[in-house]
């Protein structure tokens, strides 16, 4: 018999009907409702403090969903098991893959952290808060399209490029 | 033929280096470059006239069609004479319109040059895209050459209406190029010599093909922008309307005219907008003042003259065309450089104020008159010769069988009586105005230019009388494009003696009937004004563009808010929305665990509760440790789950981030601003609800949709024996999915950098300073300190606790971050874990000892760490490629190294190394700014408040 993929060993009992009792690769993917719902409230909570003006609070919530989607990848790699190491039957262990994918992202979480905890002391030195205010430029921008009128940077010119005396005699 | 361009791009490459060191005279080098073109195409003269002109292909982008495909046709071939020929004698006349002392010469000799390479391209070419880029690049080189003196507005206005006016006509005969293109050839050669059937398609994409030719001969509605690019200077003017760009739509009419003549909707744009061209200029050029913009109207008329007897379809028509176009070549170049020198030596343009210069300047007047004389069609001139040929092309077409082809034929010849009518009254009053000696006028001062200055003009108005006395034997050379059309009967012989024919007749009537208007020019003057302007392009021009400016204000005023919560909402919103929605009510729900352990749920319920109280306090450091409880929350389901190295990284991210989060808020409000309408706030958490049931519905929907075993299911055997480790996670890091951790780790290094400028504004560099240089006070014993950072703080925020335990566990912890870095293959840990915890042991020295006794501990710049850590991980991942491996892959070494022993190296791990120097500068970035940087800012300004 030729050796096989593991993959092709987890399809092959995939394929029959589990005996009763026995942990399978399928069951085992079903999500952990508690899972879903501790993620459910983590990145709601986290929308709430996102939408707020102060930019500590929405790096509060970055966070907050940040760690949701850490554990929303814990549920996509099924059920717990052993650590990940080398020898450890693969029916056992817990899925490798999203906890790389989460290692990174929880490392970049820091330097969010720090980078937006920078944004904030630099708003707050400043404008004396940490609240983002409204672009002004977009404040004008508004503006003008109240009343209808083109851009700063349009070119206003009203002579014409031809300029000949031709329009000028007529003007006169 | 390649190479003639390349000619071209090196003289224009060079050309800035020769202003340098040559000053004006680099205008007589770069005149080389045409020159040299000029006579290599003399030299295959021959061969072209036989019907086999050279061929170069280069293969380029096969797959696309796009090849470097040259040819000469005879069309193509005068083309080329002119482009080259004109040229040559534009840049030399350059030498001495420009002042020597104009500090943009380096910049107008290049572009002029590029220009005249890139119109050369355009008619060498045999493939529509390369033509297409060629078209382009004149159209870029125009906008610079026209907008040569930026400080006008008036200039800058005129070049960027040329710009965008002909590259609108170029992006429909791009869309054109490619409707023909893909389903028949993008070869030149091969659709004019099979055209493709006349379905919508192509009809729709001759009519695109068009609409590029008409908008870059400036035929009426685009004529507009020609006389506005009157605003380039005078040569380049001369170039432009004579021999270069506007030629390129006459040039494609030509082109396409046998293949597709008989296309619907053919003739009413070519000869139908061409005749109406030809009045509209004629008249609009009656009426100048300026000299140049005279001419200017004039070349419009022309050019509407042209394109009409190309579009015509038909041998004869093709032939006069052909003839046309030469001769105005001739003229046109002549009058505008002869323009240059009137300009240059009495200082205006303007016929009211000029008087008696031709008398004072006969050897550039006796030239442009000839070309004058050419221009009105006034016999022995090549312009005769041409008209004569154009008028018995329309009488040609007016006894066609067809009616239809009859009737654009009568049109045709009635138009071209009346354009001529008033060409030959917009020559005179050209004559009469740059000449003339005016009764009643004093005499214009006239500097005399020098001889070099006149040579051009003369050469040029010499050729219009040369071939016009020797049309029939120019005939033999554009005969070949003729025959290329199918309709007609064979051209007469170009000559100037047919006998006495209709068309003599004609041109008799129109000379004295033009020469009468401009007799009784004041009378016609005053019917022109009382006569509103009929087309006026330049104004719905400047009106559509406003439109479109306030259209894109309004647009972008409605959708770009500037709020930052605005933005966030629509973009939670959008997934709720579509996503979200999808999974709610479409998605089916496969089955369910409630959890893996009960411990799970205890867990949860802490994360919980911890959100909710988030929401509910106003207090910043409150949230931040809820936040923070949230977080180790996380941590410990990742142990529950089996995830130890996510568990440790989780833990110390946690750790460091809170201490971050008391540096950095040390100087912010203690609690947040609460002034929100409820309105708003209601909103806010009915997004945060539907958002987190989104997520939930998602999540349970795609679990339910999964059928195929995880990738990861290979991951331990892979890890094993390619990536030599048993420790999968730290193996999928470093090896199987390196690539990914390459990105992040380079994120980790933007970041620190955006960190460390957001602080120090200016650089990261900022001056590290040890405890030594600092004034201690003397007081203060020099022994017996356990850090010699702590000195330089205040006694009240000493703690000698802390001191003793940092000195004692500092290297510690340094070694412990070194273990997990290198036990991490095998063992949790690896090179994220082992930088935080070197990281955590510069938190730890900053907290106890302040911010000297952290330069103290890492007396290096923090971009240092970051950039040799980037520096590894890049060349760990290339090193395998000098060894004959890929990217990233992994190789082990074992051997004996005493006192260690056994040494089990897996190359992954330098790159892991590189990892671990990243993250401790980022780290040490993070307490840098945010701990050094605001103590000094706090210090800096208590010591402004000191001496206030």
């Amino acid at each position: 018999m030729p050796p096989r993929t593991m993959a092709e060993l987890v399809l092959e009992r995939l394929a029959p009907a589990p005996a009763a009792g026995e942990p399978t690769i399928s069951s085992s993917l079903a999500p952990n409702l508690v899972l879903v719902v501790v993620v459910a409230v983590l990145v709601a909570a986290g929308v709430f403090l996102l939408l707020d003006r102060s930019l500590v609070r929405v790096l509060l919530g970055t966070l907050l969903i940040g760690n949701g989607v850490s554990v929303l990848f814990l549920v996509s790699g099924g059920a717990s098991g052993k650590p990940p190491f080398y020898g450890t039957p693969a029916t056992e262990m817990s899925d490798p893959l999203p906890q790389a994918m989460v290692l990174t992202a929880i490392v970049i979480s820091l330097a969010t952290i720090g980078f937006l905890l920078a944004l904030s002391y630099r708003l707050w030195q400043v404008s004396g808060t940490d609240n983002v205010p409204d672009d002004i430029e977009d404040e004008q921008l508004q503006e003008l399209a109240d009343l209808d009128e083109p851009s700063a940077t349009f070119d206003v010119g009203e002579e014409s490029t031809t300029t000949s005396d031709e329009l000028a005699e007529e003007r006169s | 033929m390649v190479q003639l361009l390349l000619v071209h791009l090196v003289a224009a490459a060079v050309a800035p280096v020769l202003v340098r060191f040559l000053g004006r005279n680099a205008f007589l080098v770069l005149a080389l470059a045409p020159a040299s073109a000029l006579a290599w195409l003399l030299s295959v003269a021959a061969d072209v006239r036989a019907g086999n002109g050279p061929v170069q292909r280069v293969s380029w982008v096969p797959g696309l069609g796009l090849d470097l495909d040259f040819r000469l046709t005879t069309l193509s071939w005068v083309l080329a004479l002119l482009v080259t020929g004109v040229g040559a004698l534009v840049l030399f006349y350059c030498r001495w319109y420009f002042t020597a002392t104009d500090p943009t010469l380096w910049r107008f000799t290049a572009v002029f040059t590029a220009f005249a390479g890139a119109m050369l391209g355009l008619v060498l070419t045999d493939n529509f895209l390369v033509l297409y880029v060629f078209w382009e690049l004149t159209t870029v080189f125009s906008y610079l050459l026209i907008g040569h003196n930026p400080a006008s507005s008036t200039n800058r206005r005129a070049a960027m209406q040329a710009l965008i006016v002909t590259t609108l006509g170029g992006l429909a005969m791009l869309v054109g190029i490619i409707a023909l293109g893909v389903r028949h050839s993008y070869r030149i050669s091969e659709v004019v010599a099979h055209p493709p059937a006349l379905d919508a398609v192509t009809i729709g994409a001759v009519v695109l093909l068009l609409v590029g030719a008409l908008s870059k001969s400036a035929l009426v509605p685009f004529h507009f922008w020609l006389p506005g690019a009157m605003a380039a200077p005078t040569p380049v003017s001369a170039y432009l309307h004579a021999a270069a760009m506007v030629k390129a739509g006459v040039y494609l009419v030509a082109l396409l005219a046998p293949a597709f003549a008989g296309a619907p909707g053919w003739h009413a744009l070519t000869v139908g907008l061409g005749l109406f061209t030809m009045l509209v200029g004629g008249w609009r050029a009656l009426r100048q003042y300026d000299i140049k913009l005279l001419l200017a109207y004039g070349t419009v008329s022309q050019l509407g003259f042209m394109v009409a007897l190309a579009g015509l379809g038909t041998r004869e028509g093709g032939l006069a065309a052909l003839a046309l176009v030469v001769s105005h070549a001739f003229f046109k170049s002549t009058l505008f450089l002869t323009v240059g020198v009137i300009d240059r030596s009495t200082g205006t343009r303007d016929l009211r104020e000029l008087s008696g210069v031709g008398r004072r300047l006969l050897p550039l007047s006796v030239p442009a008159v000839l070309a004058a004389l050419s221009m009105a069609g006034i016999p022995p001139l090549a312009g005769f010769v041409a008209k004569e040929a154009a008028l018995q092309a329309g009488l040609e077409a007016a006894s066609d069988g067809v009616p239809f082809a009859a009737a654009w034929g009568w049109l045709m010849t009635v138009t071209l009586v009346v354009g001529s009518i008033l060409t030959v009254a917009y020559s005179t009053r050209f004559v009469w105005g740059a000449f003339a000696r005016k009764p009643g006028m004093p005499l214009t001062p006239v500097r005399v230019p020098h001889p070099g200055f006149l040579l051009a003009p003369l050469l040029l108005g010499v050729g219009s009388l040369l071939v016009g006395l020797l049309a029939p034997l120019e005939h033999p050379w554009l005969l070949p494009y003729a025959q290329q059309l199918v309709r007609g009967a064979p051209p007469a012989l170009l000559a100037l003696w047919h006998g006495f024919t209709p068309a003599l007749g004609l041109s008799a009537l129109a000379i004295a009937i033009g020469v009468g208007l401009f007799v009784w020019r004041d009378r016609v003057g005053r019917v022109q004004r009382a006569v509103p302007p009929l087309v006026d392009g330049e104004r719905a021009y400047a009106r559509f563009m406003r439109g479109l400016d306030v259209g894109a204000v309004e647009v972008t005023a409605r959708t770009q808010r500037g709020s930052l919560p605005f933005y966030l909402a629509t973009i939670v919103f959008v997934f709720v929305a579509l996503p979200g929605m999808a999974a709610l009510l479409r998605g089916s729900v496969g089955p369910v665990r409630l959890w893996d352990t009960p411990a799970q749920a205890v867990v949860g319920a802490v994360i919980v509760v911890a959100c909710v109280l988030v929401l509910l306090t106003d207090r910043r450091l409150a949230s931040v440790m809820l936040v923070g409880v949230t977080g180790y929350g996380v941590s410990t389901l990742f142990i529950l789950h089996g995830a130890p190295d996510l568990a440790i990284t989780q833990m110390l991210v946690e750790t460091v981030s809170l201490v971050v989060f008391v540096l950095a808020l040390r100087r912010l409000p203690t609690r947040f601003e609460r002034h929100e309408r409820s309105l708003r706030r209601r909103l806010r958490v009915l997004l945060g609800i539907a958002f987190g049931a989104s997520v939930a519905a998602v999540i349970l929907v795609a679990s339910a949709a999964r059928h195929v075993v995880p990738v990861s299911i290979d991951f331990p055997e892979q890890a094993h024996s390619f990536g030599h480790g048993s420790n999968i996670v730290n193996v999928t890091l470093v090896d199987i999915r390196a690539w990914d951790t390459l990105g992040e780790v380079s994120v980790l290094v933007a970041a620190a950098t955006g960190i460390a400028s957001l602080i120090f504004v200016k650089t990261r560099n900022t001056r590290l300073s040890t405890a030594s240089e600092q004034a201690i006070a003397p007081t203060e014993p020099t022994r017996g300190t356990w850090l010699r950072g702590g000195r330089t703080l205040r006694r009240e925020r000493r703690s000698v606790m802390f001191e003793v335990v940092t000195r004692l566990i500092f290297h510690i912890m340094i070694a412990v971050s070194l273990y997990v870095l290198f036990s991490g293959h095998n063992l949790p840990g690896g090179g994220f874990a082992g930088g935080l915890v070197a990281g955590l042991a510069l938190v730890v020295r900053y907290l106890a000892g302040g911010r000297y006794e952290l330069d103290e501990a890492a007396p290096f710049d923090a971009g240092l760490a970051v950039g040799i850590g980037l520096l590894i991980v890049v060349l760990a991942a290339l090193a395998p490629l000098a060894f004959g491996g890929t990217i990233l892959q992994s190789a082990v070494f074992d051997f004996t190294l005493p006192p260690w022993g056994e040494v089990h190296l897996v190359t992954s791990a330098i790159f892991d190394m590189g990892v671990y120097l990243i993250v401790f500068g980022m780290m040490l970035d993070i307490v840098r700014s945010l701990g050094t940087g605001i103590d000094r800012q706090i210090s800096a300004e208590r010591r402004a408040e000191a001496e206030v």
